[in-house]
């Protein structure tokens, strides 16, 4: 057991080696002059010139690779070409927004998606089932700026529950805290919802099939206990693969929902970063992000050997 | 119940061919019906609308009315030609994202079936594909190099890949194993042959339906950079870049907003209908699986 969790742990250095090579052969091997595409078209010469320099491409390739990720091991992440801001500072100042939001939209997304997928599975093909089945093909279809704006529409501008734009930090209060999530995390939550929903219902209708559950049933199982104890619990692993898989598509929400609400987190650092070419914010995002799916990952893991414990190494 | 729950999860395994293929599926027909109608539309944009950039001061955030379809924006641009021809593009890019990665994931897909040691490194490397997010790789590919459409469709077709991949690999792996293939291997037919031959017409089926998917996925995806200004240049209307530069605008004019919405909307739901109907007729258990 321990010895599996240290082998699962080595395994994610190659995974991590490789985002950060890529990550650095992307800025290095692009065709063209990335210097003059992040200076943009109103650069001087001396300008794409000091850019060049400020991130190291007037070196030989594999020196600057060294210097770079020298820095980095040392919880260096650069600093931002336009403001010379550190961008862990900057990072540090955005986490708060992003954070709420990516967590709030995970336990919505969980409370909706895990008991319609259960209910649907246990009354396949009735109203419940049509009704996930249509709800998982409009998630997966819906942008999610339509949804953002659609709820904006009725519940900011024409009902007025909630702010249309904007963020209050947590430290102002519980509850404007959470009028300013309640929408971005509802438009988040949609695909999420959908995709695990379906995957829910998919896996459950595999265990209901079982043996097992037949058994339970003549001997008189409560439905609840029944779904909840001797089926979910067994459909429960590739519920969480699933969800774990879907951080990246969690994370490609949230930078088009902080714009929509326009919400000071990471994602609106990345489209501001966009805007303005400053490409080391948008590498150091990359890493970030890319770690966070590499834990995440990590951790669901290791879930399984408490989600199924005939699961052994 | 359970015997019930049983016999509704497991489709009854029959051999498709054309007319039954159609009959008793609605997702198919209607996905494939909805998508002729929008590329013909998309197609024939040019002549049924005006210059979707020519702008009008006079008609500026003029709501919907009946010589102005679908309104205009802060520029009194004509959102109805701009909706119409933003068609064009999402529908450009998610066939070409499609058709790139699963000709890219066919190829390096059955070779990491076959080779082991080639396997071995391509899959770390799909594996940190995988971990970064689609849309900052593309957003990274996109701050870095100067292009429209045809860059954007490279960056969509990148983080997708390994999808795509993954399934054909999977295929490759269960087909190898298969007592025809380990017959044709014992009979000496080469390699380069056995893959032409006996798997890659197996692993059609998945394929389309992956592709289909990802074409959806990539429409979306385009939308978003567009959106966020990492995609197609504000030269070329894109449903991502109408929605963008209306933003502002958005309590004082949301029909600008909402028309190129439900257009991108339709069009990815047609896709998917598509899709899920595909997998249904092509490959009935993954239809069991999902």
């Amino acid at each position: 057991m321990a010895s599996h969790i240290l082998r699962r742990l080595l395994a994610t250095v190659p995974v991590v080696v490789i985002v950060a090579v890529l990550v650095f052969l992307l800025l290095r091997l692009t065709p063209g002059d990335p210097a003059a595409v992040i200076a943009g078209d109103h650069a001087s010469a001396a300008d794409i010139e000091r850019i060049r320099a400020s991130l190291g491409l007037d070196r030989p390739l594999l020196e600057q690779f060294f210097i770079w990720a020298g820095t980095l091991l040392q919880g260096d992440l650069g600093r931002s070409i336009i403001s010379n801001m550190p961008i862990s500072s900057l990072i540090a100042q955005r986490i708060e927004p992003t954070l709420s939001l990516a967590a709030s939209t995970m336990l919505v997304s969980l409370l909706v998606s895990l008991p319609l997928g259960i209910a649907a599975a246990w009354g396949s093909r009735t109203w419940v089932d049509r009704f996930t089945m249509v709800l998982a093909i409009l998630g997966f279809s819906l942008p999610v700026f339509l949804v953002a704006y659609t709820l904006i529409y009725f519940f900011s501008m024409k009902l007025g529950w909630f702010p249309v734009q904007g963020y209050r930090p947590l430290a102002q209060g519980v509850l404007p805290w959470l009028q300013g999530l309640a929408l971005p995390t509802l438009s988040l939550s949609f695909t999420y919802i959908a995709l695990l929903a379906r995957t829910t219902r998919a896996s459950m209708l595999d265990v209901l099939s079982e043996d097992y559950i037949r058994t339970a049933q003549a001997k008189g199982v409560r439905t609840r206990a029944l779904l909840i104890r001797h089926a979910f619990s067994n459909a429960a692993v590739p519920v969480v693969t699933i969800a774990g898989i879907g951080i990246t598509l969690l994370i490609s929400g949230v930078v088009i929902t902080e714009t929509v609400f326009n919400i000071p987190g990471l994602g609106r650092l990345t489209v501001d970063a966009i805007l303005s070419r400053d490409y080391p914010i948008i590498q150091a995002l990359i890493l970030l992000f890319s770690g966070v799916y590499v834990v995440i990952n990590l951790l669901i893991d290791l879930l399984y050997l408490v989600l199924d414990p005939r699961i052994e190494y | 119940m359970s015997a019930t729950t049983n016999l509704a999860a497991i489709a009854p395994m029959r051999r498709t061919w054309m007319p039954r293929f159609l009959r008793g599926r609605p997702a198919l027909v209607g996905g494939a019906a909805l998508l002729i109608v929008l590329v013909a539309i998309a197609i024939a944009s040019p002549w049924l609308t005006g210059n979707p950039q020519a702008i009008s001061p006079l008609n500026r955030l003029r709501p919907p009315s009946a010589d102005l379809w679908f309104g205009a924006d802060q520029l009194g641009r004509d959102i109805y030609a701009r909706t119409l021809q933003g068609a064009r593009v999402s529908l450009l890019v998610g066939v070409c994202v499609a058709l790139l990665s699963a000709a890219i994931g066919l190829l390096v897909g059955v070779l990491c079936g076959f080779y082991r040691r080639l396997d071995a490194v391509v899959m770390r490397l799909m594996d940190a594909l995988m971990a970064i997010p689609s849309i900052l790789l593309a957003i990274a590919l996109t701050t870095l190099v100067r292009g429209g459409v045809l860059l954007v469709i490279v960056a969509i077709t990148v983080p997708e890949i390994p999808r795509v991949v993954r399934l054909v690999r999977s295929v490759v792996l269960t087909l190898r194993g298969q007592p025809y293939v380990i017959a044709a291997i014992a009979a000496g037919t080469r390699q380069p042959l056995i893959m032409l031959r006996h798997i890659v017409p197996n692993a059609v089926s998945p394929l389309i339906v992956q592709a289909t998917y990802v074409c959806a996925s990539a429409i979306l995806t385009e939308a978003g950079l567009s959106f966020i200004g990492a995609g197609v240049p504000p030269e070329v209307p894109s449903w991502g870049n109408i929605i963008a530069s209306a933003r502002s605008y958005f309590q004082i004019a949301p029909w600008a907003i909402f028309f190129p919405g439900v257009g991108l909307a339709l069009t990815v739901l047609a896709v998917n209908l598509l899709g899920d109907g595909l997998r249904d007729s092509l490959d009935p258990r993954a239809s069991r699986r999902l």
